[in-house]
């Protein structure tokens, strides 16, 4: 089993992302008309058997979160989460730039679902090309009467990493600083101006037209059964071939990166790969016979987060990169709780004590005590995980991080 | 050119509008100048230490004035073992500027950036937001002289 599986991505470069009668050719459209002869209560049942879970990071069940939203408010919103910051990420980008239909009718079928007539689509600064794209598409869908009654706007966010936190981007939309609410209330009961909102990643939403027109059962039956459906991956660093691809869940990562992505570039052995994006965790070779769903990944200490697949071949130096994304999250910080805070500053400070050389074992036992301290007091998943890297570094890899010590 | 006014009064009735306005400022200026800082301060009715807070929270926004040109190389992880650093040395070199600058002519700012989402083809540099790819620093001179 070593094939792509398109499912999102079928039509890529056949179609016009733009336009709503290419995507309707191509069968589009009709999850949300059958989503529409339902009931409601019915429909989220229906996401919920799909077994349909996040695509963005954290894994939880879509069709669960949505009946967390109270019936009674009148207004409420659907927002899409389109803020992909986890360095070696671009599905959100790919998906959009191939099948942008697809994500509009995901957002209309959700909105039904809860009773919202507004959707945003809060696109990261970086994409500005996306927020036209965007733009343009849901002119056309609207124009077409596809989308009915629903209304979709697209804000761009200005370059921060926090505000892929559902919290963080509701205050960014509210033009706030982006920094995290505490939780509970979660945004299903209290969200984008305090009103009950679900926030879903791009793909999350993109593969629910695929699950209304073909059946929940279709769905829950590929890949991973505690985690289905498909996944579309980005492979970098040292691979012969970078790019995106869209595979079943239950693909073993092995396969990723020695079939899809033909091998470690130059024929050279591998050392580790980091997968899910730059919070995610240094995965040893031993451990590459895994699949790729969320916990498969999370039985190993790792996490599927994004779906970045990130390769380090056997001549890099594990403390140096290490050393880089703690600077990534010391800067990416928001600033407003003090483990992270403080955290990132100081692991950011010893990281490159280590590598500069001038480290002493002390210095890594004062990492793992800080990384205790931030997994488990940080307000939001940045501080909680911005320790990851550290932490699966020095326990597959400790030998890399002794040889630098003075 | 848009005047600054102009542009705040667009969004002042768009909820949350502030951050849409200081974009389609610093698309015209290429940073939010102070004067506007105080103007979208009282069009969205916060103080202006709010309307600085959200200005100075983003990457992409900038409260300092910057060139014709804003330079970002890209230094994540996939772009920092691709050679980030050396087409970083090579563009300051060649710009005979600091990260953080302004060439005295101003032309070119040149900034850092984490990820830009564009990794099928490290590193990474953007100009004024349009990324160009595998970028070596033997390709330096030839992408600076296509901007005049």
């Amino acid at each position: 089993m070593a094939q792509e599986y398109r499912v999102l991505l079928e039509y890529a470069d056949k179609i016009n992302p733009e336009k709503a009668s290419d995507y309707i050719k191509v069968g589009g459209y009709k999850g949300l008309e059958k989503a529409r002869s339902m009931n409601p209560k019915d429909l989220i049942e229906e996401v919920k058997k799909s077994g349909l879970r996040g695509r963005g990071g954290a894994g939880f069940n879509a069709g669960m979160k949505w009946s967390f939203v109270p019936q009674y408010p009148e207004t409420k919103y659907v927002v899409c989460n389109l803020d992909e910051g986890e360095p070696g990420t671009y599905k959100d980008r790919i998906i959009c730039q191939k099948n942008a239909q697809a994500l509009l009718e995901g957002m209309a079928i959700c909105g039904y679902a809860i009773g919202s007539k507004q959707g945003y689509i809060y696109c990261r600064g970086e994409y500005p090309f996306v927020v036209e794209l965007l733009k343009n598409a849901i002119g056309n869908a609207k124009e077409s009467g596809a989308l009915g009654e629903f209304d979709i706007e697209v804000r761009m966010g200005a370059g921060a990493y926090v505000c892929g936190e559902e919290t963080a981007l509701i205050e960014s939309i509210e033009g706030h600083r982006g920094e995290p609410r505490f939780k509970p209330p979660f945004p299903g009961v209290e969200g984008l101006w305090r009103m009950p909102t679900v926030v879903n990643n791009v793909e999350t939403f993109a593969c629910l037209p695929y699950i209304l027109t073909n059946g929940a059962e279709w769905f829950a039956g590929i890949g991973a059964k505690s985690y289905p459906g498909t996944k579309v991956l980005t492979l970098t660093g040292d691979i012969e071939n970078a790019t995106y691809f869209e595979v079943p869940t239950d693909y073993l990562l092995r396969d990723v990166i020695y079939e899809l992505g033909g091998g470690v570039k130059g024929g050279k052995k591998l050392k580790a790969v980091q997968v899910g994006g730059t919070s995610g965790a240094f995965i040893p070779p031993q451990n590459l016979d895994t699949p790729i769903d969320f916990d498969s990944m999370s039985a190993i200490g790792a996490a599927l987060g994004s779906g970045a697949v990130f390769v380090m071949d056997e001549t890099r130096d594990i403390v140096d990169i290490v050393n880089r994304i703690a600077k990534f999250f010391e800067h990416e910080s928001c600033g407003q709780c003090t483990p992270c805070r403080e955290g990132t500053f100081r692991c950011k400070e010893i990281m490159e004590k280590i590598n500069n050389g001038r480290g002493s074992l002390q210095d890594i036992e004062n990492l793992k005590l800080l990384a205790r301290v931030m997994m488990k007091a940080s307000l939001c998943g940045l501080g909680q995980a911005a320790p990851i890297p550290i932490t699966s570094t020095l326990t597959h890899f400790e030998y890399e991080y002794l040889r630098k010590l003075v | 050119m848009a005047n600054y006014m102009d542009i705040i009064a667009s969004c002042k009735d768009k909820p949350g509008g502030i951050i849409e306005a200081y974009h389609a400022i610093q698309k015209e200026y290429n940073y939010i100048p102070q004067e506007a800082l105080k103007e979208a301060a009282r069009a969205f009715k916060v103080s202006e230490a709010q309307a600085f807070g959200v200005a100075t929270f983003y990457s992409y926004l900038s409260v300092e004035k910057r060139g014709k040109y804003i330079i970002r190389m890209c230094e994540s992880a996939p772009c920092h073992v691709a050679g980030a650093d050396e087409v970083l040395k090579t563009l300051e070199a060649h710009l005979g500027i600091k990260v953080g600058e302004t060439t005295s002519d101003g032309k070119f700012t040149l900034e850092l950036t984490e990820c830009v989402g564009q990794c099928q083809a490290t590193p990474v540099v953007t100009i004024n937001s349009e990324p160009i790819f595998g970028v070596k620093p033997e390709m330096v001179p030839e992408i600076l002289a296509k901007f005049k």
